[in-house]
C-alpha cells in the first residue's frame, strides 16, 4: 500500500482549513463576555480534546484489526493513531492549562472534568511506548501493544463518565460547555474543529509513510545482503538514493518481506 | 474425574511389561494392540477449578502473596499516621486511605501473580492443554479476589484500629459490599494487566504503572461511596451511599470483564 | 478461542493413510530474522524424525511450531491431520511436549504437578501413579520438586509427557540430566520402541540416528539436510555442526 498517494492534497486541504479557523477565531468569532480574548483558547484546547479521545478510541479499534487479522500494518496503524494522539493530549493538558490560569488564576484546577480525565488518559497511554520497548520479541511486542490499545480504549469513556460523575454537583463548569453557543461561534468552533482533525489525520498519515518507507528501506537492505546481486532477479538490485517521504514505488514481492517483518521508530 | 489418589505402597522400579499396560506403549506391532486410555475433555468450569486449585495449593505452600500485602497494608498504616499528624480520620479522608493502601497493597499481589508460571515454564504447560484459555484468566483474577478478600480481612479492622475514628459497626453491611465490587474491578484489571507486564523487561515497574491508572474509576466510585459510611454521623442515620457509586463500579466491572475476556487469549501465546 | 469437545475416548491413530506430520515451506521469522526458513518434510505414523543442528540454529522452534505453541509464518504444517495454526486446538491434546524446561512448579510434589496435569487433560487420576511407578518416582512423589535431583525432574517431566498418551512426541533432548539407569528406565516410554511418531531433538547424533526413520539437520533456520539415516554421511554431520 503506498501510504504517500494523497499526501499533498491532504496537506493542502489541512493548511487552508488551519487558516480559515484562525482568521475566524481573531476576526470573525466574537468576544466573550467574561473572560475576554483568553476565551479563544477555547477553539484550540476543546478540538484538540476531541480529536485526541477519537485517535485513542480509533486506535483501539485499529488493534482489534490487528489482533483479528495478525497482519501487523494494522499494529503500525495503531501505534501512529495512540502516539499522535498522545501528543494531542499533551496539547490539551497544557492549552487547558492557560486557560485555567487566566481564568481561574491557578495553572491546575480539579473541578474541570475534561481536564482531569486528560490527566489520567495521559498517564495511562504515557506507558504504551515503555510496555513496547520492553517487549524485544517484535511480534509479542505488536500483540501486548494491541492488548493495551484495546483496554486502553475502552477505559476512555468509562474514565469520562467516571470524572465526570466525581465532580458534578460540586463546581459549575465554567469552562468547556459547548452547549448553548451562539451561531457565531459554533461555526468558528466546528471549522476549528474540522482543521484539527485534518491537522491529525496529515500528521498520521507523514508518520505513516515515512515509517513504511524506512521498512521498504530495511527490507530491500536485507534482501540485498542475502541473495546478492547475480540471482538474476532484475526487480532487487537498486535501492533508492533517499526515501522520500511520499513513498518510494516498490515491487509487491518487497511490500510482502517489509509487511512480515517489524516497523521501527 | 476422579483426584489424584493418596499413598501408593513404595515399591522400587515398579515398571510392569510395557506392552501390556494400557497407555504406555501404544502398539508393539503394526496395529494398535493396547487399549486406549480413558480420557474426558475437561470443560470450562473443570479447567478454571484445576487452575485455581493449583494457584492456591502454591500460595498455601509459599505464602508469598497474601501475608506480604497484609503486613504492607498495615505499615502503611503507621506511616499514614505519622505522615498527616493525625490520630483519628473519618469520612473523605478515611476512605481515602483506605482506598489507597488497599490499591497499594493489591499491586504487591498483582506482581506476584504470573510470576511463578513464567519462571517455572507453566505457561507452556497451560497453552499444551486442549482448554479454553480464557479458563487462565478466571481462575487468577478469582485467585487475585481471594487475596484481596483475606487482605481486607485484616487490613479493614487493623485500619478501624489505628487511624479510624468512628467506630466500623454502622458502615458494615454495606462497606464489605462496596469493597467486594471493588476488588472485582482490582481482580480483573490487575489480572490482565499482570499478564502484561510478567513477560517484559521492567516488570515490577510496569505493572503498577499500567494498572493505576486503569484502576482510578474504582478508586472514585469506591472511595466516593465509603465516605458516607465511614462518616461520624453515620451511626446517627445521616449520609447514605448514593446509588451512583456501586452502579459504576457496577458498570466497570462488567465492561472490563468483558474486555478482559475477549483479549487475554492474546496474552498468551509464544 | 475455541471450546474443544471430546464425548469419546481419542483414538490413537491420525486420519487413514495420512502422515503423522507434514511440513511444506514452513518459515518462522524472529523480527526480520529468519529462526526457520523453507523447512519441508513429511513423517508416517510411527517413525521418528531426528533434528541436528549447532544452538540457534531452530530445532527448538520447530520443535515449538509442531507444538502448536508458535504460528508458522508461512508455508504449511499439518499435525495428525490438523493444520496449524488454524486446527491446533484439535490437536493440542495428542502431542507431548519435552522441552529444555521440565514445565513443573517447584514448590509442588511430583503428583500434585502430574495431578494438575492430568486435570487439564482430563485424564483420570490413576493413570498419575501408573507413570510415577513408570518412571520410577513413585517413592518420591510427595516431595517438593525443587528438592528432587536434575534426573529424577527429568523423569517427572517425562512422566508429564505421557501423561495424556500422545501418539506424537516431540522430545528435545530427553536423555539430558539422565544417569544411566534412569535413562534405560524411560527408553521403553520414549524411545524409538515405545511405538509412537517421534521428533527428537539431539546433539549427540551418534546415540540417536540409531532409532531413526528420517533426518533432518538443521542451520542457521535452514534444512542442510534431510535423509533417512543410512544416507547420512559423517562427513555431513560434521560440516552441520562446523
Amino acid at each position: 500500500m503506498l501510504y504517500g498517494k494523497g499526501l499533498r492534497t491532504l496537506s493542502i486541504a489541512t493548511v487552508a482549513a488551519m487558516a480559515t479557523a484562525l482568521c475566524l477565531v481573531f476576526f470573525y468569532a466574537p468576544l466573550e463576555a467574561e473572560q475576554g480574548f483568553l476565551q479563544k483558547i477555547f477553539y484550540v484546547h476543546v478540538p484538540l480534546a476531541i480529536v485526541a479521545l477519537c485517535g485513542f478510541v480509533i486506535g483501539g479499534l485499529l488493534a482489534i484489526q490487528h489482533l483479528r487479522t495478525r497482519d501487523s500494518r494494522w499494529d503500525m496503524r495503531s501505534y501512529v493513531a495512540i502516539h499522535m494522539s498522545l501528543i494531542f493530549a499533551v496539547g490539551t493538558l497544557i492549552t487547558g492549562s492557560i486557560w485555567a490560569k487566566g481564568s481561574w488564576g491557578h495553572w491546575w484546577v480539579w473541578s474541570e472534568p475534561t481536564l482531569v480525565s486528560f490527566l489520567i488518559v495521559f498517564l495511562l497511554y504515557a506507558t504504551y511506548q515503555p510496555l513496547r520497548f520492553a517487549i524485544e520479541d517484535p511480534e509479542r511486542q505488536a500483540r501486548y501493544a494491541s492488548v493495551f490499545a484495546i483496554t486502553a480504549g475502552a477505559f476512555v469513556p468509562m474514565n469520562f463518565i467516571a470524572v465526570r460523575l466525581s465532580t458534578a454537583y460540586l463546581h459549575p463548569r465554567v469552562l468547556g460547555s459547548t452547549s448553548n453557543l451562539p451561531g457565531s461561534m459554533a461555526l468558528t468552533f466546528v471549522v476549528s474543529l474540522v482543521a484539527i482533525a485534518l491537522l491529525f489525520a496529515t500528521l498520521c498519515k507523514y508518520e505513516l509513510t515515512a515509517k513504511h518507507a524506512r521498512a521498504q528501506l530495511r527490507a530491500l537492505r536485507r534482501r540485498l545482503a542475502e541473495t546478492g546481486t547475480d540471482q538474476g532477479d532484475t526487480r532487487s538490485a537498486r535501492i533508492p538514493e533517499s526515501a522520500s517521504a511520499e513513498g518510494a514505488c516498490l515491487p509487491a514481492s518487497v511490500e510482502e518481506v517489509a509487511t512480515a517483518g517489524r516497523f521501527g521508530v | 474425574m476422579s483426584t489424584v489418589a493418596g499413598d501408593t505402597p513404595e515399591a522400587p522400579g515398579q515398571a510392569g511389561d510395557p506392552a501390556q499396560e494400557p497407555g504406555l506403549c501404544p502398539r508393539s506391532g503394526a496395529g494398535a494392540s493396547a487399549p486406549p486410555i480413558p480420557r474426558k475433555a475437561p470443560t470450562f468450569a473443570r479447567t478454571a477449578g484445576a487452575l485455581l486449585r493449583k494457584e492456591l495449593l502454591v500460595e498455601l505452600r509459599t505464602l508469598e502473596s497474601v501475608p506480604g500485602m497484609s503486613l504492607f497494608a498495615v505499615t502503611v498504616f503507621v506511616i499514614f499516621h505519622f505522615a498527616l499528624n493525625r490520630t483519628g480520620v473519618s469520612g473523605d479522608e478515611a476512605a481515602g486511605i483506605l482506598w489507597v493502601t488497599l490499591l497499594l497493597a493489591a499491586m504487591l499481589g498483582i506482581n506476584r501473580l504470573f510470576v511463578a508460571d513464567a519462571e517455572e515454564g507453566g505457561f507452556d504447560g497451560f497453552l499444551l492443554a486442549p482448554v479454553d484459555r480464557s479458563a487462565l484468566l478466571v481462575a487468577k483474577a478469582l485467585a487475585l479476589l481471594a487475596y484481596l478478600v483475606v487482605l481486607e480481612l485484616v487490613a479493614v479492622p487493623a485500619f478501624a484500629l489505628l487511624l479510624l475514628e468512628p467506630s466500623l459497626g454502622p458502615a458494615l453491611p454495606e462497606l464489605p459490599a462496596i469493597l467486594l465490587l471493588g476488588d472485582v474491578g482490582v481482580a480483573v484489571i490487575g489480572t490482565l494487566v499482570a499478564a502484561m507486564a510478567v513477560r517484559t523487561r521492567a516488570r515490577d515497574l510496569l505493572g503498577p504503572l499500567l494498572a493505576l491508572p486503569l484502576l482510578v474509576p474504582v478508586v472514585i466510585g469506591g472511595a466516593r461511596a465509603t465516605a458516607p459510611l465511614l462518616s461520624l454521623g453515620h451511626a446517627a442515620g445521616v449520609g447514605g451511599v448514593p446509588i451512583r457509586w456501586p452502579l459504576t463500579l457496577a458498570l466497570y466491572d462488567l465492561l472490563f470483564g468483558l474486555i478482559a475476556y475477549a483479549v487475554f487469549d492474546f496474552l498468551l501465546e509464544d | 478461542m475455541a471450546a474443544l469437545t471430546l464425548d469419546a475416548p481419542l483414538a490413537r491413530e491420525a486420519a487413514d493413510g495420512a502422515a503423522a506430520l507434514e511440513v511444506d515451506g514452513l518459515t518462522r521469522l524472529y523480527g526480520e530474522r529468519e529462526a526457520l526458513a523453507a523447512v519441508s518434510l513429511s513423517l508416517g505414523e510411527g517413525q521418528t524424525l531426528v533434528v541436528l543442528g549447532p544452538n540457534g540454529a531452530g530445532k527448538t522452534t520447530l520443535l515449538r511450531v509442531l507444538a502448536t505453541l508458535l504460528r508458522p509464518h508461512a508455508g504449511v504444517v499439518r499435525v495428525l491431520g490438523s493444520s496449524l495454526p488454524g486446527e491446533g486446538w484439535a490437536v493440542r491434546g495428542r502431542i507431548g511436549l519435552l522441552g529444555h524446561e521440565p514445565l513443573l512448579y517447584r514448590e509442588l510434589t511430583a503428583r500434585e504437578n502430574l495431578g494438575y496435569h492430568a486435570r487439564l487433560h482430563g485424564v483420570a487420576g490413576e493413570r498419575v501413579e501408573e507413570l510415577l511407578g513408570a518412571v520410577g518416582m513413585s517413592a518420591r512423589a510427595r516431595e517438593p520438586v525443587r528438592t528432587l535431583s536434575r534426573g529424577m525432574v527429568q523423569r517427572v517431566a517425562i512422566a508429564r509427557t505421557l501423561l495424556h498418551d500422545p501418539p506424537l512426541l516431540l522430545l528435545d533432548e530427553p536423555r539430558a540430566n539422565l544417569d544411566p539407569a534412569g535413562a534405560e528406565l524411560v527408553e521403553p516410554l520414549i524411545g524409538p520402541s515405545c511405538g509412537r511418531t517421534r521428533v527428537v531433538c539431539s546433539h549427540d547424533p551418534q546415540a540417536d540416528l540409531e532409532g531413526a526413520d528420517l533426518v533432518l539437520g538443521l542451520r542457521a533456520g535452514r534444512p542442510a539436510l534431510l535423509a533417512p539415516p543410512a544416507a547420512v554421511e559423517p562427513r555431513a554431520i560434521r560440516e552441520l555442526y562446523g
